[in-house]
C-alpha cells in the first residue's frame, strides 16, 4: 500500500495499527520505548483515517496507547482488553518481562480472546541495561510461540501475523527483537490495514479462571497446542540445501549478519576449490581448469541455510540440514538457545560451531564482524589504530541536572560518616556511582533501592538510604515502602522527583509531583517525616541539613527532592 | 554500489539530524538505505554514533562492518579517531570538525589528535563551528560538515539541498537560508 521508512520498533507499532490493535500499553525501556512513542505520536491521525474509512467513531474513540506504572500493570491491561474481545499489545524491554512474568506465564494458559501480542526488545551488550537475558528462552518457558524478525519488513509483517496467530490459537504471542533491529531504519512496504473489530467478551470462563482444577486442564491444552506451534514454526522457517561443506542455522537478526558475509564466503570457497584443483592437475591443463563454472554457479555452492524466525524450535529442517552438510554453524543473538538444542545431551552427529564452542562470543551482541570470523573469513583490511589512546566518553549528568544537585546534598550530608549504606536504582541518577560523585553503592533492578535499604536496616545497618527516581518509585518502589512502614523499619528514602522518566527520553510519569506527598502519607509515612525540598545548587547545605535530620530519625522518612528534568523541559517547550 | 557512512559525535551536536538528511536525499535518489543509531544514554554527553548505509542493491547488516566505511563524518576530532578501524583502507575518507568537545578530564591534546588525522590517507579537517558562526548560525556546524562531505557521497547535490531545506522547513525561512549558507560554505572547503 505504502512505502515508509521505519525503525524496527516503529515497524511493529505500524504493524499493530494495521492489524487493528485497540488497546496498547507499555512502560518505557531501551530499546523498546519508541514502539509506544510511535503509537502515541500517530494515534490521532490513525483514528481519523479509520473514521474516514467508515469505522464508527465510538469504536475509533476506544483505541488507546498508554504508558502504565510498570510492565506488569501494562500486561494486565492488555490482558483485560483481550478478554473483552479487543486486539491488544504490550511492549517492554527484556528485563521488563521479568516484572510482567506472572501475568505472562499464567495468561499462556488462558483462552486468549482478542489477539494478544507481547513485544519484547532484548538488549544484548547491555547498551542501556543490567543483563543480557534472551526472551526466546522465556517464551519457551511459558510455552508460547515466539516470532523473531530479521529485518524491519519482517517486523511489520510479523506484528500483523502475530495478532492473527494469537487469535487463531487463543494464546499470547511473543514478538522478540534486539537493539540493532529496534533502532535501525529501513524502507518498509505496508499493506492495507485491517479495521479494528470487537469480538464478544470471552464466554468460556473456565478458560480464564486458573483455579487448580481448571488450570490443570488448560495446561494440558497448552501443551497440546505446542505441537501445532512447533509444526507451524517448522513451516515458517525456510531451508535452502546448497553446499555440503557448511550448513548455517541463522536466527532473527543473525540472518542479516550472515547474508552480509555470504558473497565473501562464496568467493573464498570458490578460490579454495580452484586452488585445490590446480594443485591436483598437471601444469599443462591448468588453463582449462580455471573455468568459473566448475562445480556449478557460486550460489549453488553457497552454504546451505536454515533461517529461523519462529519458535518453539522445530527439528525436522535442522535434521534435514544436518543430513546434507559436513558441519554446522549456529548464528543467533542472545543465548545459545538453538545451539544447545542442536547439540543435545548426546552430541550432534556432525561438528557444530557457535557460541558454545567459542566461534561466536557468548556475551555481547552479534555483528557482521563476529559472524565473518565465525564463517572462517579473514577480517577486512584495516588501517593501523591511532597512536594516541582514545579515551571513552562515559555518560554524565546533563549540565544543570537536578539529580546532580540532589546527590551533592546527599554527599554533604554523609561527609565524615563511615557507617552507612546508600542503595540506588535504575535511572539517570545511577550515574552518581561514577566519579566525581561515587555516592551510591548498588543498582540492581527497578525499585530495589527501597527494599535493599530497608532490608539492610532490619538486620542492623545504620543510616540505610534508598535513592530512587519518581518513575522508578511508582514502578516498583511503593510496595517496598509499605513493608518498611508496616515493620517500622528505620530508613531514609530519597525520591528524586524530576517529573519524568528521564533516561528513556522524558516520557511522562504516571503521577504528578503534586500528588506524591499524599500518596506517601496514604502508605503510612508520618506526615512530618515527608520532607519536600527544592533540588537547587544554592540550597545544597540546607538540603544536606534536612537529610541529616531525617537520618537521625528512628523510623521511616521520605525526602522528596524536586526539580524538573532539563530534557523534559526541552521536550515540553518543543511540544 | 555500497556506500557506508559513520557519523560520529557527542550528544547534542546534531549528528543524528545530518544522518536523517543524507538518508532522505539518498532515498529520493533511488537508493536503498539502512540507518542505525545508538540511543541509550547519549543525551548525557556520551558518544553518539549513527551508521548509514546506502546501496543500489539489498542491504543486510544494520551497522557498518569494520574496514568498510567510505566516509567517517565526525563532529569533533576525538570521535573521528575512535572509528578508524571501520574505515575502508582503499577509499575511506575522514571529514571532521577541528573543534574539540572536551567534556572528559582525560581529553587528549587537540594538536596531537589533528596530527593523527593528518596521517590518514584521505581526510578533510574543517573549522566547522567557526565557519558556521561566520555564516550567521552558530548551531550549524553539523551542516557545514555535511557540505564539506557533499561531493564525496554518491548522492546528487540537488537531492541533498532539497532534503536539507525540508529538514529545517518547520523552523522558518531564515533558518533554512542560514543552513543553506552553512552548507555552501562547507562545500567550498578544500
Amino acid at each position: 500500500m505504502a512505502e515508509m521508512v521505519l525503525s524496527g520498533d516503529e515497524a511493529i507499532a505500524q504493524g499493530a495499527f494495521d492489524a487493528g490493535v485497540i488497546g496498547a500499553f507499555a512502560y518505557p525501556g531501551t530499546p523498546s520505548t519508541e514502539i509506544m512513542e510511535y503509537l502515541q505520536d500517530n494515534l490521532e491521525a490513525h483514528k481519523n483515517k479509520l473514521f474516514e474509512a467508515g469505522v464508527p467513531k465510538t469504536l475509533c474513540d476506544t483505541i488507546v496507547a498508554q504508558w502504565c506504572t510498570n510492565e506488569k500493570t501494562a500486561y494486565e491491561s492488555a490482558l483485560g482488553a483481550s478478554f473483552v474481545g479487543r486486539r491488544a499489545m504490550v511492549s517492554m524491554k527484556h528485563v521488563g518481562l521479568n516484572v510482567a512474568m506472572d501475568p505472562f506465564t499464567n495468561s499462556a494458559l488462558a483462552r486468549i480472546n482478542g489477539g494478544l501480542v507481547v513485544v519484547v526488545a532484548d538488549d544484548p551488550f547491555m547498551h542501556s541495561s543490567q543483563d543480557e537475558q534472551d526472551s526466546r528462552v522465556l517464551a519457551d518457558f511459558a510455552r508460547v510461540p515466539c516470532f523473531e524478525p530479521s529485518d524491519q519488513q519482517e517486523a511489520y509483517d510479523m506484528a500483523r501475523l502475530a495478532f492473527e496467530y494469537s487469535e487463531q490459537h487463543e494464546v499470547p504471542v511473543l514478538l522478540r527483537l534486539t537493539t540493532r533491529l529496534a533502532h535501525a531504519r529501513a524502507m518498509v512496504q505496508t499493506r492495507e490495514a485491517r479495521a479494528p473489530a470487537t469480538k464478544p467478551k470471552a464466554d468460556d470462563r473456565k478458560g480464564w479462571i486458573l483455579m487448580p482444577a481448571m488450570a490443570r486442564a488448560r495446561w494440558k491444552v497448552l501443551l497440546e497446542k505446542n505441537q501445532t506451534f512447533r509444526r507451524d514454526a517448522e513451516q515458517a522457517n525456510t531451508l535452502q540445501l546448497r553446499s555440503k561443506k557448511l550448513g548455517v542455522i541463522a536466527c532473527g537478526l543473525g540472518i542479516a549478519y550472515y547474508l552480509e558475509n555470504e558473497a565473501d564466503w562464496n568467493a573464498q570457497n570458490a578460490q579454495n576449490a580452484q586452488n585445490a584443483q590446480n594443485a591436483q592437475k598437471p601444469k599443462a591443463s591448468q588453463s582449462q581448469a580455471s573455468s568459473p563454472d566448475d562445480g556449478g554457479t557460486t550460489m549453488d555452492q553457497a552454504p546451505s541455510l536454515l533461517r529461523i524466525t519462529r519458535y518453539p524450535i522445530a527439528h525436522d529442517k535442522i535434521q534435514a540440514l544436518a543430513n546434507h552438510v559436513e558441519r554446522l554453524l549456529v548464528i543467533e543473538e542472545g543465548y545459545p538457545f538453538v545451539e544447545r538444542e542442536v547439540r543435545g545431551v548426546f552430541g550432534a552427529p556432525i561438528p557444530v560451531a557457535g557460541k558454545m564452542s567459542g566461534e561466536i562470543p557468548l556475551d555481547g551482541e552479534l555483528s557482521s564482524d563476529t559472524v565473518r570470523s565465525a564463517l572462517g573469513l579473514a577480517p577486512l583490511p584495516q588501517l593501523p589504530p591511532p597512536a594516541i589512546k582514545i579515551p571513552g566518553r562515559p555518560p554524565q549528568f546533563c549540565q544543570g541536572c537536578p539529580h546532580a544537585d540532589s546527590i551533592s546534598a546527599l554527599k554533604e550530608a554523609l561527609a565524615g560518616e563511615t557507617d552507612y549504606y546508600v542503595a540506588s536504582d535504575i535511572g539517570c541518577y545511577t550515574l552518581a556511582s561514577l566519579p566525581p560523585y561515587e555516592a551510591v553503592e548498588s543498582c540492581i533492578d527497578m525499585g530495589a533501592s527501597v527494599g535493599m535499604a530497608r532490608g539492610a536496616s532490619t538486620v542492623g545497618q545504620k543510616k540505610a538510604i534508598g535513592v530512587v527516581g519518581d518513575s522508578t518509585f511508582y514502578h516498583s518502589g511503593m510496595t517496598n515502602l509499605l513493608d518498611a512502614v508496616s515493620h517500622k523499619t528505620p530508613f531514609t528514602l530519597i525520591i528524586m522527583d524530576n517529573s519524568t522518566t528521564g533516561m528513556t527520553g522524558a516520557q511522562p510519569t504516571i503521577s504528578p509531583t503534586s500528588k506524591l506527598p499524599a500518596l506517601l502519607a496514604g502508605l503510612g509515612v508520618e506526615p512530618n517525616h515527608i520532607r519536600e525540598l527544592a533540588s537547587l545548587k544554592k540550597n545544597q547545605s540546607q538540603n544536606a541539613a534536612v537529610i541529616r535530620e531525617e537520618l537521625a530519625y528512628d523510623g521511616v522518612s521520605v525526602i522528596i527532592m524536586e526539580r524538573e528534568c532539563l530534557e523534559y523541559l526541552k521536550k515540553a517547550r518543543k511540544a | 554500489m555500497n556506500y557506508n557512512i559513520i557519523l560520529a559525535g557527542v550528544g547534542g551536536q546534531g549528528g543524528l539530524s545530518v544522518s536523517v538528511i543524507i538518508a532522505r536525499a539518498a532515498m529520493k535518489a533511488g537508493f536503498q538505505v539502512k540507518q542505525s543509531e545508538v540511543h541509550g544514554m547519549s543525551q548525557r554527553g556520551g558518544e553518539v554514533l549513527a551508521n548509514l548505509r546506502i546501496s543500489d542493491g539489498p542491504l543486510y547488516s544494520p551497522t557498518v562492518p569494520k574496514g568498510t566505511a567510505d566516509l567517517i563524518l565526525a563532529f569533533e576530532p576525538l570521535e573521528a579517531l575512535r572509528y578508524i578501524p571501520w574505515l575502508n583502507v582503499e577509499r575511506g575518507v575522514v571529514v571532521t570538525a577541528s573543534e574539540p568537545i572536551k567534556n572528559i578530564p582525560n581529553y587528549p591534546d587537540v594538536d596531537a589528535l589533528l596530527a593523527e588525522i593528518r596521517r590518514l590517507p584521505r581526510y578533510k579537517i574543517v573549522d566547522a563551528d567557526k565557519i558556521a558562526k561566520a555564516a550567521g548560525n552558530a548551531h550549524a556546524g553539523n551542516i557545514v560538515l555535511l557540505g564539506a562531505a557533499a561531493e564525496l557521497m554518491p548522492i546528487p547535490l540537488h537531492e541533498l539541498e532539497v532534503a536539507l531545506d525540508e529538514g529545517f522547513a518547520k523552523k522558518g525561512e531564515a533558518v533554512v537560508l542560514a543552513n543553506r549558507k552553512a552548507f555552501n560554505e562547507g562545500r567550498s572547503q578544500q
